[in-house]
Formats: structure tokens, C-alpha cells, sequence
């Protein structure tokens, strides 16, 4: 029912990946002295982005799947 | 704590998909079966993880890291041996009954398999539990986000409170699954940086393990107290829990964990949903693989935060009035310390996420039982499928409506809260023992189920009213009759109250079913073990089938359970 989960998912974490990335890349060096010295708004940025757009190429994957098998069903008439 | 602009602008996000999900979904409801079911067409790996997601509550993450400081990983027992067998159990053994009677939800299934005064029951003090489970957690994180930002309590319990409304009322169960699933990945990875970090702090798990020596030779346990499952169970003193190891595998392991997971409709629900048998029984199987992972997410902050503290590291829990430290904050004071802006708004969308999955669960589950169980059976039976979706959707509302309330009063009476916790806790403790006589014995009784279930309930009140744990007054903490015998501590005195209660239950309900009539065996096809055909996976690959699923899962726990010993 509905549509698949994995879009919005993947959708959503690679907004907020790309989101968090580019602020880490802009951002002072000095914020992070609370987080050891790690630019970790860059770091972890690529990490969601890397999980928004696998979850992004699953979708992609069962939806061509899907509609592969759909056609096949109804042949054009 | 700051925000900027980022910060918002991550929240932001978060809620325009959130609310985005239930706007997307409003067009496939039409049926009450869309709106309460999910037309049972999820697919196993989004049911399995909504099932743990629901569970995954703003408490569990705030209140898992407080154990974690206060027992160290002594506090996994609440995971490996807690709930990873019972969701097992559920899913091999039980999930054939609750799906295959295509009952609608876990009272309608005691209804079917034993009568309407049981189902009653159940359903009056299930939809009672929810609302106060969802105010409670409401009061929690208003607390919380006015603490760590000083946003007004009023705002923050209504602002999160209506957005969870929007996309329930919008969109259903269906809703709620989904986002549950987005908010579990959401609090993965809003939080296992932080642990990352903390850890990378103090010194890697070497560090962590060296940082806790002190914080257990300090209290008087053995050094390696903070870091091992088992080793100090063997006496019920030489642990902080105050339990030992027949008490941990009896009451938590049985009772307490196959009476929440196999029975609470909250989780129950998500696997009911599911789209077919095969994916009905592997959706909390595939849930208990995250599950098991979850201690390393939730209790391991904990841990840091005391070793931290004790060490004179950069965390440094405060101590409250009364002289302990203040263990709830472990998580908080982490997020302040170890996320600059930017990953602080994700820190804090994963801690709004987890609210808003746990209450998700709670309205969704009461909405689906008031509806079903309490609606169509006693006030308005035979309406139109029409009529029930709107009272579906009423009850949505009213349930919201009725959990910030809760909250409210939970702001003014703590003494109330606690009372009613422990009432809650009197009702479930036996309720597992009815459940596996109802669905593992032909011969168990209506009567019999009806008067176990009193006889087990009435059993935890004596039981809580004859013992103490030390240190406390007698009154809300038990000893309210007299005091028979004292225990260790208080978590001791619940996991033998769940012992006490189960078993009076189980052998009241035996005993009375001995005597009274039971249910024709025709009636019975497909509630009950022995009278229905066990239900053939229809899956080719080893992953798919249950039972190989089961036995990965289980060998996993194990190994998990020895490697910390």
C-alpha cells in the first residue's frame, strides 16, 4: 500500500547530508574544539549522504523492478 | 545550549518529510482495514523495524544511558536476554495465532479465543496504559527541550504533540509505520556520533573499561562490575542492580520481557500489519537484529558520561538534592559537549524523533483498540465501515488530546504518575501467563482466563505490598500492608512482583479451567496450537524462512552475551 518508504528516506538524509556537509565546509575551524578537533558537520554529512543515496539507488532499483514486471503483465495491445 | 540557523533549518526538514509522509499517504485511505491495518500489506523489513522503532521511545534512549551509568552493562540485560528471546518467540510461535485469526488487534484475539469479559479487560486497561504512557513521554520531552534550550514547555509538548496528530489523522497506521522507520534511522544516526566521539574521548573501549575500574571499586564492587552482562550476577549484592541471575533470567527474561514484547499490542500491531504470514512472523526477527545493536547506541553514552564524571573528564554529571548524580542527563550534557551547531539540530531531531515514534505507537495503538475493542463492541456495534474510520479518527485526536493532559498532570502530581505506573504494571504482570495457556492449551477456560488474570493481578498488589526494597518508606514503593521481607533493590522487588504474579496466574488459570467448561474444539481452529495447522514458510532463501531467521538471531544474542560476560 502507498509507496516505498526507501524514497523519502533516502530523499530526506541526502538533504540533510548535503546540508550538514556544506555547512561543515563553510563553517570557522573553531567550532570544533568541542568535537576533538573533528570536523565532524563535514564528516558526518558524507556519512548520511553515502546512506541518503543508497537508500536512494534501493528504491530506484525495486521501482524499475516493479515497473519491468508491469509491463510484462500487460503486454501493449 | 545555541541554536543556529542550521540547526533549525535540520528540524525544519525533518518535519516537512514527516508531515509530507502522512500528506502522501491520505489518498490510499479509504477502508477502516487502510486506516487501522495498514491493509496488512507492509513489507516485513519496514514492519520490523517500525516494531522496534515504536518501542524505541524518547525514555528508552534518555533512561537506557541513565541505567547505563548507574548499572553499566548490566543495563543489557533489558536487550539480549529481555527482549531478543521473547521477539523470537512472537515471531515463531505467536504471530501464527494473532495474524492467522485475522483478529484486529490483541484484545479482539482474547475475545475469540475466550470471551468477551477477558477482551474487556484487556482493552480498558490497554487503552488507559497508552494515553498515560504518551503523556508521560509528552512531560518528558517538554521538560527536556525547555532544560536544554529553554523552549516553553506548553509549546514544545503541543508543537510535537500536533505534528505526530497531523500525520496519523492523515495518514493511519500506514503513517506511523513509516515515519517509525524513518525516526529509527534518524536516531541511529543522530546519535551513534555522539558515542563515537565520546568514546574517542575517553580513550576508545579501553579507556571506558579502565575509566569504569574506578567508578566500581569506588562504590565497593568488583572492577570489572560496569562492563560485564553476567559475571557479578552470582549474588544478588555484588552487583548495583541488586539482582542476581535467577531473578535477572526469571522475571526479566520470562515474565517481565515475553509479557511486554509477545502481548503489548503497541509492538504487536506493527507485525499485524505486515503483508503476509511469512512476513507477519519474520518482522520482529528482523527487528531483534537491530535490537541487540541498540546497547552499544543507548546504554554505551551512559557509561561514558560516569566514567567521565568520575575521572574529572569533560562530562561531569551534576548531583542532585538528594545526593546521587543525576544519571537522566548523561545523554543531554553529551549532546552539549560534543556537537558543535549543525550536528547539534541532528542531535536534537533524533531526540525528537524518538518521542514522536514511541507516542506515534502509543495513539496509534489506542485509537485501533478504542475504535475495534471498545466502540464497535459496547457502545455502537453494526455501524458502517464509514463510521468507524471517522471514530477512528476522533479517537486520534481525543487520545492527543487526552495524553497532553496527562502530561499536565504529570507536571503537577509526580505521586499520581507513579501510582498509576504501578497499577499498569499489577494488570500486565500476569498477562503473558494467559496468553500461553490460551494459546498453547485447548482445555484453558474463559473462566479460568478471566479469574487467572484477577487472581495474578491481585497476587503483584499482595506481593508489592508485603516486601520493600531498602531504604524505602513504605507507600508507593511497596510495604504498604506490612513488611515481610525487604529486597536489595527496588529493580529486584519488580522482576520477583512479575514472578509472583505469573505464576499465581498460571496456576489459577489452570486450576479453575480444570473445573469449568471449555470452548468447543470447532471454535477454536486457528487460536490455539494443537487445533491449527502450522503455517508452512513459503520462502526459498534461508534469510526469508523464520525459523533459520530465528536461530541467526538467537546464536547472535549468545555470542553477544558470552563476549561480555
Amino acid at each position: 500500500m502507498g509507496f516505498d518508504i526507501r524514497l523519502p528516506i533516502g530523499a530526506l538524509f541526502s538533504i540533510l547530508g548535503i546540508m550538514l556537509a556544506s555547512y561543515g565546509a563553510l563553517s570557522d575551524r573553531a567550532i570544533y574544539a568541542h568535537s576533538l578537533g573533528i570536523n565532524i558537520n563535514l564528516a558526518w554529512g558524507l556519512v548520511l549522504l553515502a546512506f541518503g543515496v543508497s537508500m536512494l539507488a534501493l528504491w530506484r532499483r525495486a521501482y524499475s523492478a516493479r515497473s519491468r514486471e508491469a509491463s510484462r503483465e500487460q503486454p501493449p495491445s | 545550549m545555541k541554536l543556529g540557523a542550521i540547526d533549525i533549518a535540520i528540524m525544519g526538514a525533518y518535519f516537512v518529510f514527516v508531515l509530507g509522509i502522512g500528506l502522501a499517504l491520505k489518498r490510499y485511505i479509504r477502508t477502516s482495514a487502510d486506516y487501522f491495518l495498514s491493509s496488512r500489506s507492509i513489507p516485513a523489513w519496514v514492519a520490523g523495524l517500525a516494531f522496534l522503532s515504536a518501542n524505541l521511545g524518547a525514555q528508552e534512549v534518555i533512561g537506557m544511558a541513565a541505567s547505563g551509568a548507574k548499572y553499566g552493562l548490566l543495563t543489557s540485560h533489558f536487550y539480549w536476554i529481555g527482549a531478543i528471546p521473547a521477539m523470537v518467540f512472537l515471531g515463531l510461535f505467536m504471530m501464527p495465532f494473532y495474524y492467522g485469526s485475522r483478529a484486529r488487534s490483541v484484545p479482539e484475539y482474547l475475545k475469540l479465543r475466550f470471551d468477551e469479559k477477558t477482551r474487556g479487560f484487556n482493552a480498558i486497561s490497554f487503552a488507559c496504559m497508552t494515553v498515560f504512557s504518551s503523556g508521560i513521554s509528552m512531560y518528558a520531552m517538554g521538560l527536556l527541550l525547555n532544560l536544554l534550550l529553554g523552549w516553553d514547555f506548553d509549546v514544545s509538548v503541543w508543537v510535537c504533540g500536533g505534528v505526530v496528530l497531523v500525520y496519523i489523522l492523515l495518514g493511519g497506521l500506514t503513517s506511523a509505520i513509516y515515519n517509525e522507520v524513518l525516526q529509527f534511522f534518524l536516531i541511529v544516526l543522530g546519535f551513534l556520533p555522539l558515542v563515537l566521539l565520546g568514546l574517542h574521548d575517553i580513550g576508545g573501549w579501553n579507556g571506558l573499561k579502565a575509566g569504569l575500574e574506578g567508578v566500581a571499586t569506588a562504590q565497593g564492587f568488583a572492577p570489572q562490575t560496569w562492563t560485564s552482562a553476567w559475571s557479578t550476577t552470582g549474588a544478588a549484592a555484588s552487583n548495583p542492580m541488586g539482582v542476581e541471575w535467577f531473578g535477572i533470567a526469571m522475571g526479566l527474561g520470562f515474565v517481565l520481557s515475553f509479557g511486554y514484547w509477545c502481548t503489548d499490542f503497541l509492538v504487536v500491531q506493527r507485525a499485524m500489519a505486515a503483508e503476509s504470514m511469512d512476513a507477519a512472523r519474520r518482522a520482529p526477527l528482523i527487528g531483534a537484529v537491530p535490537k541487540m545493536l541498540l546497547p552499544f547506541l543507548v546504554i554505551v553514552p551512559g557509561m561514558i558520561a560516569v566514567a567521565s564524571t568520575h575521572a574529572g573528564g569533560h562530562i561531569v554529571l551534576p548531583t542532585r538534592a538528594d545526593g546521587a548524580l543525576n544519571y537522566d542527563l548523561a545523554v543531554p550534557l553529551m549532546l552539549e559537549q560534543y556537537f558543535p551547531q549543525g550536528m547539534l539540530g541532528l542531535g536534537l531531531t533524533a531526540l525528537m524523533a524518538s518521542f514522536m515514534s514511541g507516542m506515534a505507537g502509543n495513539v496509534t495503538a489506542f485509537n485501533t483498540v478504542w475504535t475495534f475493542d471498545l466502540y464497535e463492541s459496547y457502545i455502537r456495534p453494526g455501524a458502517s465501515d464509514r463510521h468507524y474510520l471517522w471514530v477512528g479518527r476522533v479517537a486520534t485526536v481525543v487520545g492527543i488530546g487526552l495524553s497532553a493532559l496527562a502530561a499536565y498532570v504529570a507536571a503537577r502530581f509526580n505521586n499520581i504518575m507513579d501510582l498509576l505506573q504501578l497499577l499498569f504494571a499489577f494488570i500486565n504482570a500476569p498477562l503473558f501467563a494467559t496468553f500461553l495457556l490460551g494459546m498453547f492449551w485447548k482445555r484453558a477456560t474463559p473462566h479460568g482466563a478471566f479469574l487467572g488474570l484477577l487472581a495474578g493481578t491481585l497476587g503483584a498488589a499482595l506481593h508489592h505490598g508485603l516486601t520493600l526494597p531498602k531504604g524505602s518508606m513504605p507507600g508507593v514503593k511497596g510495604g504498604w500492608i506490612e513488611v515481610l521481607h525487604s529486597y536489595p533493590s527496588e529493580m529486584a522487588q519488580n522482576f520477583w512482583t512479575a514472578i509472583f504474579a505469573f505464576s499465581i496466574c498460571f496456576t489459577a488459570t489452570t486450576l479453575i479451567s480444570l473445573v469449568t467448561r471449555p470452548r468447543e474444539e470447532r471454535e477454536l481452529v486457528g487460536l490455539v496450537y494443537s487445533l491449527t495447522p502450522r503455517p508452512e514458510s513459503t520462502a526459498t532463501a534461508w534469510y526469508a524462512r523464520p525459523q533459520s531467521l530465528a536461530i541467526v538471531v538467537l546464536g547472535f544474542a549468545l555470542v553477544l552475551n558470552i563476549v561480555f560476560w
